[in-house]
C-alpha cells in the first residue's frame, strides 16, 4: 500500500430535497506516473489511484477513471442532487489493489 | 474636452498599476471565520517601508482562494500528517509530543507567533524547528528531524495553524538583539554574481515582476508554505536557500547561524501581520 494515503470529503450535513449540493473530495496520494526514473536509472513503477466512485444510497453518482497524468493528491468537486436523506459513499481504487473508502450522511429538511 | 483629457490621464496612470501586479485589496478570511490581518503599519524598526503586506496579496485570485478554505488548502494534508506524527511515540523515552503537550489546539496556540525567540536554558536564539528538535532529542530520546525535511515542515504546519489569525510578535531586544542585528546586516548584504540583497527585491521592488512572477515583500508569516510549483510544504530556510541561490551565490546552510539570524530579522519585519501558516503560494 502506498504510504500516507488519506481520503478527505466535504459534504454539507443538511440539504433540502431535490437540492443540488457541492461535494468536495481529496485523497492524499503520490500518483507516481510510471514515467520517471530513479537516481540509478531504473523506472519507478506506476502507482496511482485509477478509479474513483461516488454512490448515494447504493445508486451510482459518479464513476471516474484516472490516468497517470493526473497530479498528486487528486481533488474532485462535483454537484449532486439529493432527492432524500441518505448516505454518500466514496471509494478510491489504488493500482496496488488497495481500496479506500469514506462515507457521509446528508439529512434532508 | 477637459473631462476627456482627465480621463486619458487617469487611464495612463491606471495602466502601469494594472501591469505592475502589486498588492491587491482583497480580504483574507479563512473558512469564513478566521480574519487575517494581511496589511499593517510597518514595525518601528523598519526604516524604508511604511506598510507590511502579506505575500497573499501578491497572488492571483485563484491561488488566494485556495488559502481561504482549509479543504482546498493542500497544506492541510501535511498538517494532518504532522498530527499523526504528533501522536506517534518515538525515541527511548517512550513518549510522543502528545504525552507532554496534549492536544496541539490547546497547547500550541500562539507559539508560531513569537518564534524565533531566546531560550534561557540553552543560551541561544531558537527557531521553532530547533525547539522541535531539542524536544525530540532531550525529552523524547528520538532522532532529530532534518531541518528542512517534509517531517519537519509537517510538524511546523501543525503548530503554526494553531496560531492562525494571531499577530506575529517577535521580540527584537534584550538577549536576541545581537542576533537580530546580524540578521539585519545579512538582509542588506548583496550576495552572488547578481549582487542582490534581500532588500534589492523584497524592499525596493515588491509588486514588480521578476521572472514572470510578482515580487512580494518576502514576509514569512505564512510559513511553512504550500507551493503549487512543487506540491509540497516549504520551510523558511529552504526558501532562504533558494533565494540566495538565485543570486548565484554559495548559500548558507539551512539551520546554520546565518539563516537563524536572518529568520529572526525577517520574522520581525512581519510583526503585526497575522500568522497564516500553512499558506498557499505559487
Amino acid at each position: 500500500m502506498a504510504s500516507g494515503v488519506k481520503p478527505r470529503v466535504k459534504v454539507p450535513k443538511k440539504a433540502s430535497a431535490g437540492e443540488a449540493i457541492t461535494i468536495k473530495t481529496l485523497i492524499s496520494h503520490k500518483m507516481e506516473s510510471g514515467q520517471r526514473k530513479d537516481k540509478s536509472g531504473n523506472k519507478i513503477p506506476r502507482s496511482i489511484i485509477n478509479r474513483f466512485t461516488a454512490e448515494f444510497n447504493g445508486q451510482s453518482v459518479l464513476d471516474v477513471t484516472l490516468e497517470p497524468a493526473i497530479s498528486t493528491n487528486p481533488y474532485f468537486q462535483f454537484d449532486a442532487t439529493v432527492p432524500e436523506a441518505g448516505d454518500f459513499k466514496f471509494t478510491w481504487y489504488d493500482d496496488d489493489g488497495s481500496v479506500y473508502e469514506d462515507s457521509k450522511s446528508v439529512a434532508v429538511s | 474636452m477637459k473631462i476627456k483629457a482627465l480621463t486619458a490621464i487617469a487611464a495612463l496612470v491606471a495602466a502601469p498599476v494594472a501591469f505592475a501586479g502589486g498588492a491587491d485589496d482583497d480580504k483574507l478570511v479563512v473558512n469564513g471565520e478566521i480574519e487575517m490581518v494581511t496589511k499593517a503599519k510597518a514595525p518601528a524598526h523598519m526604516e524604508n517601508v511604511d506598510e507590511v503586506i502579506s505575500g497573499w496579496h501578491f497572488r492571483t485570485d485563484e491561488t488566494q482562494a485556495l488559502q481561504m478554505d482549509d479543504f482546498e488548502n493542500q497544506g492541510m494534508i501535511f498538517a494532518d500528517q504532522g498530527l499523526d506524527a504528533w501522536n506517534t511515540v518515538a525515541g527511548t523515552e517512550d513518549k510522543s509530543c502528545a504525552s507532554c503537550h496534549g492536544a496541539p489546539e490547546d497547547s500550541m496556540v500562539g507559539v508560531r507567533a513569537v518564534y524565533p525567540k531566546w531560550n534561557d536554558d540553552a543560551g541561544e536564539v531558537r527557531t521553532m524547528a530547533m525547539q522541535i528538535n531539542a524536544c525530540r532529542t532531550e525529552n523524547m530520546g528520538a532522532e532529530p528531524l532534518k531541518y528542512t525535511s517534509g517531517a519537519m515542515a509537517n510538524m511546523e504546519a501543525l503548530i503554526a495553524m494553531q496560531s492562525r489569525g494571531l499577530p506575529v510578535n517577535v521580540a527584537i531586544d534584550g538577549p536576541v538583539a545581537e542576533t537580530w542585528e546580524k540578521g539585519k546586516e545579512l538582509y542588506y548584504t548583496r550576495t552572488g554574481q547578481l549582487e542582490l540583497s534581500c532588500a534589492s527585491c523584497h524592499e525596493e521592488n515588491y509588486g514588480n515582476y521578476i521572472r514572470a512572477d510578482h515580487l512580494s515583500q518576502g514576509q514569512i508569516n505564512g510559513f511553512p508554505t504550500y507551493r503549487l510549483k512543487n506540491a509540497k510544504l516549504n520551510t523558511v530556510h529552504a526558501r532562504f536557500k533558494g533565494c540566495v541561490r538565485d543570486t548565484r551565490a554559495e548559500t548558507f546552510k539551512p539551520g546554520g547561524p546565518e539563516f537563524i539570524a536572518l529568520e529572526l530579522y525577517v520574522a520581525s519585519r512581519g510583526n503585526g501581520l497575522s500568522v497564516e501558516g500553512p499558506s498557499v503560494r505559487n
